[in-house]
């Protein structure tokens, strides 16, 4: 780890300027990845600016009957939320599937979202990694690559975003709010937060330097029935090999968002056509042009298999 | 004292402590924290500088450069030890690549530097440092690929009995499948750690270490020093899983960084380098052959392995339990070791018994449904009461039979429908599986002292370990039965090479042969008790503190004086070993579910039945079988050191990602231990549990899984993509 100065921020829009004015500067919330990341020097910031004391931790309604989520509330009591678990299943379910108790005691709505991937040669500085060192090259490519990436990847990176919370997020449609270091508030959809990583595997997201969020606002509840099924090694404590996000009504149409496939939550609209018809159909849709490793080819019947049996589920 | 005799009745056999279910006496230490482990000697060694371990980067080539400036510029850097200021080293007898690399680099994360400095943070800053350039070299990565090019083993020949080849051409039904099982890293709590202190041209080092004296011995031998001169203290291990049986890094590192920093210095091997810097449980391939007659008499049995290792190392040797488990009179047994760079293999848990019943008894398991033939009945059908190669040798106990049978019953194994993939509950598909579990008894001598002082307190001292296995528990079982005194009234000390050298932890050999020891030496110690009392020695009556003969009655702290009473002896074995096979047995029963859709297996009932001599502490022994059980199900479904065979290293090298059961994994458990004794293994009567309860766990999952789906998988883990594409349809 290398040694830093660290301050606590005041004000979403101080915090945002703060960053901005010093350079290699960091949010720091929950700490529950970036501390990690920080003692292998895989992050190294020159400065943390504690956004703990904001007053960034309510989930509120919306006027139009969404709900407002706090950048700083903690995965547990978002997950408890009676609102949350009566409205958005598809959330409280994922938050759940995530972490342990522990870690969702402490981990944030915002960290969650910015966590950075399970890659194991992105852990292992030793070896080339273009996501921790660019322009080093992608051992995972042609080496182990089990957990990795079957669609969306590229020649440069084939990682996966390791979150489950985001990946309900993205099934239903929530935008993320931000404060830049000028002051400017913005919000970007859920789509358009997570890129892929083409070229520049460690540009993560549509954020820009000091950019902070400050909250995750969903829109209003979907209905349907609300399903997420994490497919994992053991039963619990583990990230995803796939996961299969879903709101299903009852006329059988819905939406479906996929984790563990992408170096983003992932969730072609279009396919979403296909519903009534089954898992096939629109599995088919969702991943057409994977490109799986020998490693991971795997993943396709089971993103299918884990589908149709949510489906199944949904269908009561 | 010899033991070269079957032991007749003695004073263990009173059973008014050995046998009883007893709470560890380290328990209360651990669970509120202050048992100091190896890295937390804080009294003793208050001023301690911290080493952080720098591991290589290639798995093998050459260090051509190497930078150390900006490191030991850096904030409170105090030394830093590589290979170029190390002095000369000699290497441990019990090590095959060296433990500090350079300039030749043998495996991946061989440590090539120690930077100590005054705080942790400050040594892994510092650490990041080091600059080093390698000439990397093509190394052999891959078994599959250097299979062919494997050796068989000197220390372990071929074994023929018979004619196998003709047997099995002949036989009317056969089976020839071929296994695999992966690299594994024993993943234990407390990472290797050490703290070194000199003291003149004297080293003490507090670690944690299953072996004491092989230890202190390579750590002497290493240093070019005098074994007399090296001390060791490991009174707490955190886990060891074999992992723990050598000189390691931790320990040398420790040492040599301590010499230059001219102060106490602790290294605790960091968790990323642990997988890749220590030893592992190597992968195998094993081929078994089983031919028998129509009706379940098996004629002929192979088992070949293969793994492989550095040179110098040893293969892992999976078929030794096919020499013994089963009768059949044509039989083939052969072990071949590849060359590979890859770190070290060597033991884990049950080694060679734990692999290579996970591939024999998925092939009785095959065997069985060829023949048409209940599983557990085939099993018995094959039972031999001696060594199938040397009939005239029988084995000392085995209850095998009892086990499968009284395994059967109480799982209701005669409701599993023998046909697979018929049972569904919802979204699961649910079977059940067994497996015959095997352990060779192991004998080693070990020795121990006894003190008796005024108050009547009994002290043992011995060099044995307990590395969460229970040691200090029956160890003062054993001294509190053998003086006649209440367990409030004994001391244990272990892990100390000061003390007197026992068989240490490992193999599952530890509890017979410490608590033989420890035995031998209150033998003794009565025997000078007796003395001081004026008894004849041999009748007089140890208990409640009193030593009795006919109607005359002393205390026994009387015997001690005010200098006390000290006596040291240990046992040793003869020949009985040679005339009679010492095993363990048992049987272990599985129900598993696997998610229709997702292949997912979940476990949801398991039970181990254990006949393995006499039972020392009931309560310990279950702990140790229901954790044995549960790496097991780790064995089964989620662990494989992922190697990378491009570069030659094990990717998944810490515990995110190197998967171990949760608990959500592990359902309820049962264990049921036969009533036995075994007087040919020791005057204890007893033998060991704690690689028992591992031995067959695997094969039993599988087993079951197959049993649930239909889907015979013979590569392990088990994980859900090798079932996938196998089943059924969804909609
Ligand atoms: C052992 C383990 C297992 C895990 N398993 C799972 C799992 O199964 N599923 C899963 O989804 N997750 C899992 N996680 C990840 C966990 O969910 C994340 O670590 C956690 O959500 C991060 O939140 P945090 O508040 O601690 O973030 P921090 O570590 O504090 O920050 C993470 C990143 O977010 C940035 N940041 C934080 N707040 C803001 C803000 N307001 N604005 C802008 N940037 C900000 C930080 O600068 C940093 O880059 C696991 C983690 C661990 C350690
Ligand atoms: S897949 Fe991405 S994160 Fe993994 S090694 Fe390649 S570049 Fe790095």
């Amino acid at each position: 780890m290398r040694t830093f100065t660290y301050e606590r921020a005041n004000s979403p829009a101080e915090a945002a300027a703060a960053a901005e004015r010093m350079p290699g500067a960091k949010f720091i919330a929950g700490g529950t990845n970036l501390l990690d990341l920080m003692k292998l020097e895989i992050e190294t910031p020159a400065h943390l600016i504690d956004v703990n004391g904001l007053d960034l931790d309510g989930v509120d309604p919306t006027p139009d009957g969404g709900l407002r989520i706090g950048a700083l509330v903690r995965n547990t009591d978002l997950a408890a939320d009676p609102r949350v678990r009566r409205d958005y299943g598809v959330l409280s379910r994922a938050l759940l599937a995530g972490a342990s108790g522990q870690l969702r005691n402490k981990a944030t709505t915002a960290g969650n979202l910015l966590q950075r991937t399970r890659c194991p040669y992105f852990y292992d500085t030793a070896q080339p990694c273009n996501k921790r060192q660019p322009g080093s090259g992608c051992a995972a490519i042609g080496g182990f690559s089990r957990q990795l990436a079957v669609i969306g990847g590229s020649e440069a990176c084939i990682a996966t975003h390791p979150s489950d919370m985001a990946v309900a997020m993205r099934v239903l449609d929530a935008t993320v709010e931000t404060v830049r270091p000028d002051g400017a508030t913005r919000s970007i959809p859920i789509a358009d937060f997570h890129r892929l990583p083409g070229d520049t595997p460690h540009i993560e997201t549509a954020l820009v330097p000091g950019e902070l969020i400050t909250a995750v606002t969903l829109p209003k509840p979907a209905g349907g029935t609300q399903v997420y099924r994490k497919v994992r090694d053991r039963a619990s404590y583990a990230f995803a090999l796939v996961s299969v996000a879903a709101v299903v009504q009852r006329d059988g149409s819905g939406r479906v968002a996929l984790g563990g496939v992408a170096h983003k939550p992932w969730r072609v609209e279009a396919a979403e056509a296909a519903m009534p018809q089954g898992a096939k159909a629109v599995t088919a849709q969702l991943l057409a042009g994977a490109k799986p490793t020998h490693d991971n080819a795997f993943k396709l019947p089971l993103v299918e298999r884990t589908l149709a049996s949510v489906l199944t589920e949904a269908k009561g | 004292m010899k033991f070269d005799t079957p032991a007749t009745t003695n004073p263990i056999d009173q059973l008014k402590v050995i046998g009883k279910a007893t709470d560890r006496i380290d328990g209360p230490l651990k669970t509120t924290g202050t048992a100091p482990y190896a890295y937390e000697h804080h009294d003793p060694v208050p001023n301690a500088a911290y080493g952080y371990v720098v591991g290589s980067a290639i798995a093998k080539g050459r260090i051509t450069a190497m930078d150390v400036a900006a490191a030991r510029g850096a904030p409170g850097v105090i030394a830093i030890v590589t290979a170029e200021n190390a002095g000369k080293l000699g290497k441990g007898k019990r090590n095959t690549a060296t433990l500090l690399g350079g300039p030749k680099i043998e495996h991946y994360h061989q440590a090539v530097a120690l930077v100590v400095a005054e705080t942790f943070e400050q040594a892994r800053a510092a650490a990041k440092l080091v600059r080093v350039d390698y000439a990397r070299e093509d190394g052999a990565f891959d078994l599959a690929v250097a299979k062919d090019g494997a050796k068989p083993s000197d220390d372990d020949p071929d074994l023929r009995v018979g004619d196998f080849d003709g047997a099995f051409a002949s036989a009317p039904v056969k089976l020839d499948a071929t296994y695999t099982t992966p690299d594994q890293t024993h993943a234990m709590m407390e990472p290797h750690a050490s703290i070194a202190v000199w003291n003149g041209d004297k080293v003490t080092v507090w670690t944690s270490n299953q072996m004491i004296d092989w230890t202190a011995s390579d750590l002497a031998q290493t240093l070019n020093m005098p074994k007399e001169k090296v001390r060791l203290i490991s009174p707490f291990v955190g886990g060891g899983f074999g992992g723990k049986l050598f000189l390691r890094t931790d320990t040398l590192l420790a040492v040599l960084g301590a010499r230059e920093a001219k102060r106490p210095v602790k290294v605790a091997l960091q968790r990323p380098l642990m997988a890749n810097n220590t030893t592992h449980r190597p992968a195998t391939i094993q081929r078994v052959r089983i031919g028998a007659t129509p009706e379940g008499i098996i004629t002929a049995i192979a088992h070949e392995s293969w793994s492989g290792n550095l040179p110098g190392g040893n293969p892992e040797t999976a078929v030794d339990q096919t020499k013994l488990l089963y009768a059949g009179a044509n039989r083939l047994t052969a072990l071949r070791l590849a060359h590979l760079d890859l770190p070290e293999g060597n033991a884990m848990r049950a080694p060679g018994e734990a692999p290579g019943l996970m591939a024999l008894e998925i092939a009785m398991d095959e065997m069985a449904e060829k023949l048409g033939i209940d599983p557990v009945e085939f099993r018995v059908r094959n039972d031999t009461q001696v060594d199938p190669a040397k009939p005239d040798r029988p084995f000392s106990q085995r209850q095998l039979v009892q086990c499968l049978r009284m395994g059967a019953e109480r799982f209701g194994w005669d409701k599993r429908n023998p046909k697979p993939a018929s049972v569904r509950d919802g979204r699961w598909l649910v079977g059940l599986g067994m497996a015959a579990a095997f352990r060779n008894n192991l004998l080693n001598k070990s020795a121990a002292r006894v003190r008796l002082d005024k108050r009547g307190v009994v002290t043992v001292e011995t060099d044995m370990t307990d590395i969460g296995t229970g040691s200090y528990t029956i160890i003062a079982q054993t001294a509190a039965e053998m003086m006649g005194v209440g367990l409030d009234k004994v001391v244990v000390r272990l892990g100390d090479s000061s003390f007197p050298v026992s068989a240490g932890s490992g193999g599952q050999w530890g509890a017979n042969n410490s608590t033989a020891g420890v035995y031998a030496a209150c033998v003794k110690l009565r025997e000078e008790v007796a003395r001081k009392l004026g008894f004849n020695s041999a009748d007089a009556v140890f208990a409640d503190g009193q030593v009795r003969l006919g109607n005359r009655s002393l205390p026994l702290a009387q015997a001690a004086g005010d200098s006390g009473l000290v006596a040291e002896d240990g046992i040793e074995y003869g020949d009985l070993s040679k005339k009679y096979q010492q095993s363990t047995f048992g049987a272990h029963y599985v129900e598993v579910a696997v998610d229709a859709a997702t292949g997912e297996t979940r476990v949801r009932r398991m039970l181990a039945v254990c006949a393995a001599g006499r039972i020392l502490n009931p309560k310990s022994a279950r702990s140790q079988v229901i954790g044995a059980m549960t790496m097991g199900v780790g064995a089964a479904l989620m662990e494989e050191l992922a190697l990378d065979k491009r570069n030659g290293f094990f990717v998944n090298h810490d515990l995110a990602s190197y998967e171990v059961p949760v608990h959500a994994d592990i359902p309820h458990q049962e264990v049921v231990f036969l009533d036995e004794t075994d007087p040919i293994s020791s005057p204890m009567k007893a033998k060991g549990v704690g690689e028992l309860g591992l031995c067959g766990v695997g094969a039993a999952v599988a087993n079951a899984i197959y049993n649930a789906t239909g889907v015979r998988v013979r590569d392990y883990p088990i994980t859900l993509d090798k079932l996938l594409d196998r089943l059924p349809e969804v909609a």
